[in-house]
């Protein structure tokens, strides 16, 4: 119980950033929350929230972990594409599902592997490490669809990105899932503390005995396996590999997901929860702007002034600022700069 | 050699006055931007089919994308002494010395898709669509296909800026003006691809009460009405009755959409550009007479009753 209610009061700025964005577009748009069921699952904007932010949410899990180890992983967007043509094509010459989503998975991993490969035994910077795979990336999924969208009709490949199970889509299924299972293994274990030793300190983490790089390499390839299931739900959810805009841009999306959910880019402390109601911040905005009914010239600045607004409500300064105001607070400490809740 | 095939050449056009015999002599340099996209692809073979059908001799250079590519693609195709060039522009500017250079040696020039900024003295003709013609056709359509109807219409546009949306948008609305009972309720940039048109459809339909408010879609290209079917279909709906479903572009899974009877009607970016330009070629090469200055393609209407299945297996051989 305490463990839970301390877990919430870390969590408590992105749960009310999320409560706010969340209100605002129910102010402007009044069906917002409302949900049926319909065709065997739960139905509306809200549902569509946790749905469509389901590839942004996956690759905050493992993006997270990345920048818990002061990395950061930009060919995520690359490898969905990639994963996805593999999918695509492993499913239309007639592969059973089974064995396509094995080798889909490995696939990703595998990418991974070579992000983690460059940054542990290469000493390479992450990000001109995985930049490789960002810019390389689409090209491989290119050849790999020959420059068509390869589309395909297989019902079980389908259901990961349109099927439900309990009356939710199977992309919020697969997310929360995933989600639970990565945040178990590194808070439950150990493993959570050594990545972080790792962000704060590689050298001193590996002379105390932590062994960095396996560790470097198991995060990067995380990132690449979970990266290879958005790109599966990306596929399935318009039964078709487009090589050129599937996950396009989506790393950016993580990696700012990530931030909105408090962990820092410096390394060293994560929360995955953060991170994944950092993606929810995210797809409500957008799904927001779409109910709203603006013309699309608004968009991104609609989306760009939403997001200043949380980051500066969350920064270091105004942090600070709102100790300073907190009148039990005044007369006490003056002007101690106290670090923000994270 | 090169005197053998003359003296031939002589002969041949001598005996036989007529264009196809001309048509049977030409050798004609092709400057492909690259393959950027599935209509590219598709452009690039009908052109070789085209070109095989009249029996000219096409030289093939693909400019990955690059301007410079092209450049030395027309000084080779010049250094050659090919008939004519045919030039699909990768940009508008940045041509007036090269094809200055292609005057000079009296080769002319065809531009096939884009336009460019340059003196139109420079080059024979241009080839192209007019796209603000594509979205009238589609708003002809609806029009015709609703009467007097109240019918509120959803847009899903292109990439917020680009040509293809501004111009697409302006022709449909200049088709739906004057006939009050259509009216275009919800726009949002579905950015031409079929993971936003879908997204944006959902939100259109939760916007619109379910979808009950939505008499027809209109999308600036058929990838993003790809998508828009299935959250129309995953809505409880059915994409072809309870919303008409009309967009842009012929490519071939919508022909699949539409023999399924999920999609009404789309307008077609013929990928024959070369055909008008071969045909301008000929006619100028046989007696001089000069083009109009802009060939504009048909943008053909392709709806339920045109055997979509038929043009599917046609054009999926194309590459798109």
């Amino acid at each position: 119980m305490s463990v839970a209610l301390k877990g919430l009061r870390r969590l408590a700025p992105q749960l009310v950033t999320l409560a706010v964005v969340l209100a605002l577009i129910g102010f402007a748009f009044p069906g917002f929350f409302q949900l049926n069921w319909q065709n065997g699952r739960l139905y509306g904007s809200l549902v569509d929230v946790l749905n469509r932010g389901a590839p942004v949410a996956l690759l905050a899990i493992g993006m997270t972990l990345v920048i818990a180890t002061k990395g950061i992983d930009l060919s995520v967007g690359a490898v969905m594409a990639i994963t996805g043509a593999v999918a695509a094509s492993l499913i239309t010459s007639d592969m059973p599902l089974a064995v396509t989503l094995a080798l889909t998975l490995l696939v990703g991993l595998a990418c991974g592997l070579w992000n983690g490969a460059l940054v542990a035994f290469l000493d390479i910077q992450p990000i001109i490490a995985t930049l490789i795979l960002m810019v390389a990336g689409r090209g491989i999924a290119q050849l790999i669809t020959e420059g068509v969208i390869l589309t395909f009709n297989d019902a079980g490949l389908i259901f990961f990105g349109s099927g439900s199970v309990l009356g939710l889509p199977m992309p919020v299924v697969l997310w929360l899932l995933f989600g639970v299972l990565v945040a178990l293994l590194v808070r439950r274990t150990a493993l959570g503390l050594l990545i972080e030793a790792i962000g704060v300190n590689r050298r001193a983490s590996m002379l105390s005995g932590v062994r960095t790089r396996f560790l470097l390499l198991t995060v990067y390839a995380t990132s690449g396996l979970c990266a290879a299931v958005a790109g599966t739900v990306a596929a399935a959810d318009i039964r078709g590999a487009d090589a050129n805009n599937a996950g396009l841009w989506l790393e950016l999306d993580a990696i700012l997901a990530v931030v909105l959910g408090g962990t820092s880019l410096l390394g060293g402390r994560f929360s995955i929860a953060g991170s994944l109601i950092g993606a929810m911040i995210i797809q409500a905005i957008n799904t927001g702007i779409l109910l709203s009914g603006f013309p699309p010239e608004f968009n991104l600045i609609i989306k760009a002034a939403i997001i200043v607004v949380i980051l500066v409500v969350q920064s270091p300064a105004s942090q600070s600022l709102f100790v300073y105001l907190r009148p039990e607070r005044r007369d006490a400490t003056p002007v101690t700069r106290e670090r923000p809740a994270r | 050699m090169t005197k053998l095939k003359l003296l031939c050449g002589a002969a041949m056009a001598a005996a036989l006055m007529t264009s196809a015999a001309f048509a049977a002599d030409m050798t004609v340099g092709f400057s492909q931007i690259g393959s950027e996209s599935g209509w590219r692809a598709a452009e690039t073979s009908v052109t070789k089919q085209e070109a095989e059908k009249r029996g000219v001799d096409l030289k093939f250079a693909d400019a990955q994308q690059k301007q410079e590519n092209q450049i030395k693609a027309i000084r080779s195709f010049i250094a050659q002494g090919v008939d004519a060039i045919l030039l699909a522009p990768v940009v508008a500017t940045g041509w007036d010395a090269v094809l200055e250079e292609a005057q000079d040696a009296e080769i002319p020039v065809v531009l096939l898709d884009r336009q460019i900024d340059a003196p139109d003295s420079l080059y024979l003709t241009a080839v192209t669509s007019d796209q603000v013609h594509e979205g009238k056709v589609a708003g002809d359509w609806l029009v015709k296909q609703v009467g007097d109807k109240p019918c509120n219409v959803v847009e899903l546009q292109g990439t917020t800026g680009s040509s293809p949306a501004i111009n697409r948008k302006k022709g449909f609305e200049q088709a739906i003006a004057g006939h009050d009972n259509i009216k275009i309720t919800r726009s949002q940039t579905g950015d031409f691809t079929r993971t936003k048109g879908k997204e944006v459809m959902e939100s259109f339909i939760k916007a619109e009460g379910g979808g009950k408010g939505i008499c027809a879609l209109y999308a600036h290209n058929d990838d993003m009405a790809v998508g828009a079917i299935q959250a129309i279909k995953e809505a409880g709906l059915k994409p072809g009755s309870d919303i008409l479903v009309v967009s842009i572009d012929a490519v071939p899974d919508i022909f699949q959409a539409m023999a399924n009877g999920e999609a009404n009607a789309t307008v077609e970016l013929t990928p024959n550009m070369a055909g008008p330009a071969f045909d301008a070629l000929e006619k100028y090469k046989a007696d001089g007479t000069k083009p109009e200055k802009w060939i504009q393609t048909e943008s053909k209407l392709y709806t339920q009753s045109d055997d979509p299945m038929k043009v599917y297996d046609e054009k999926k051989g194309l590459g798109y």
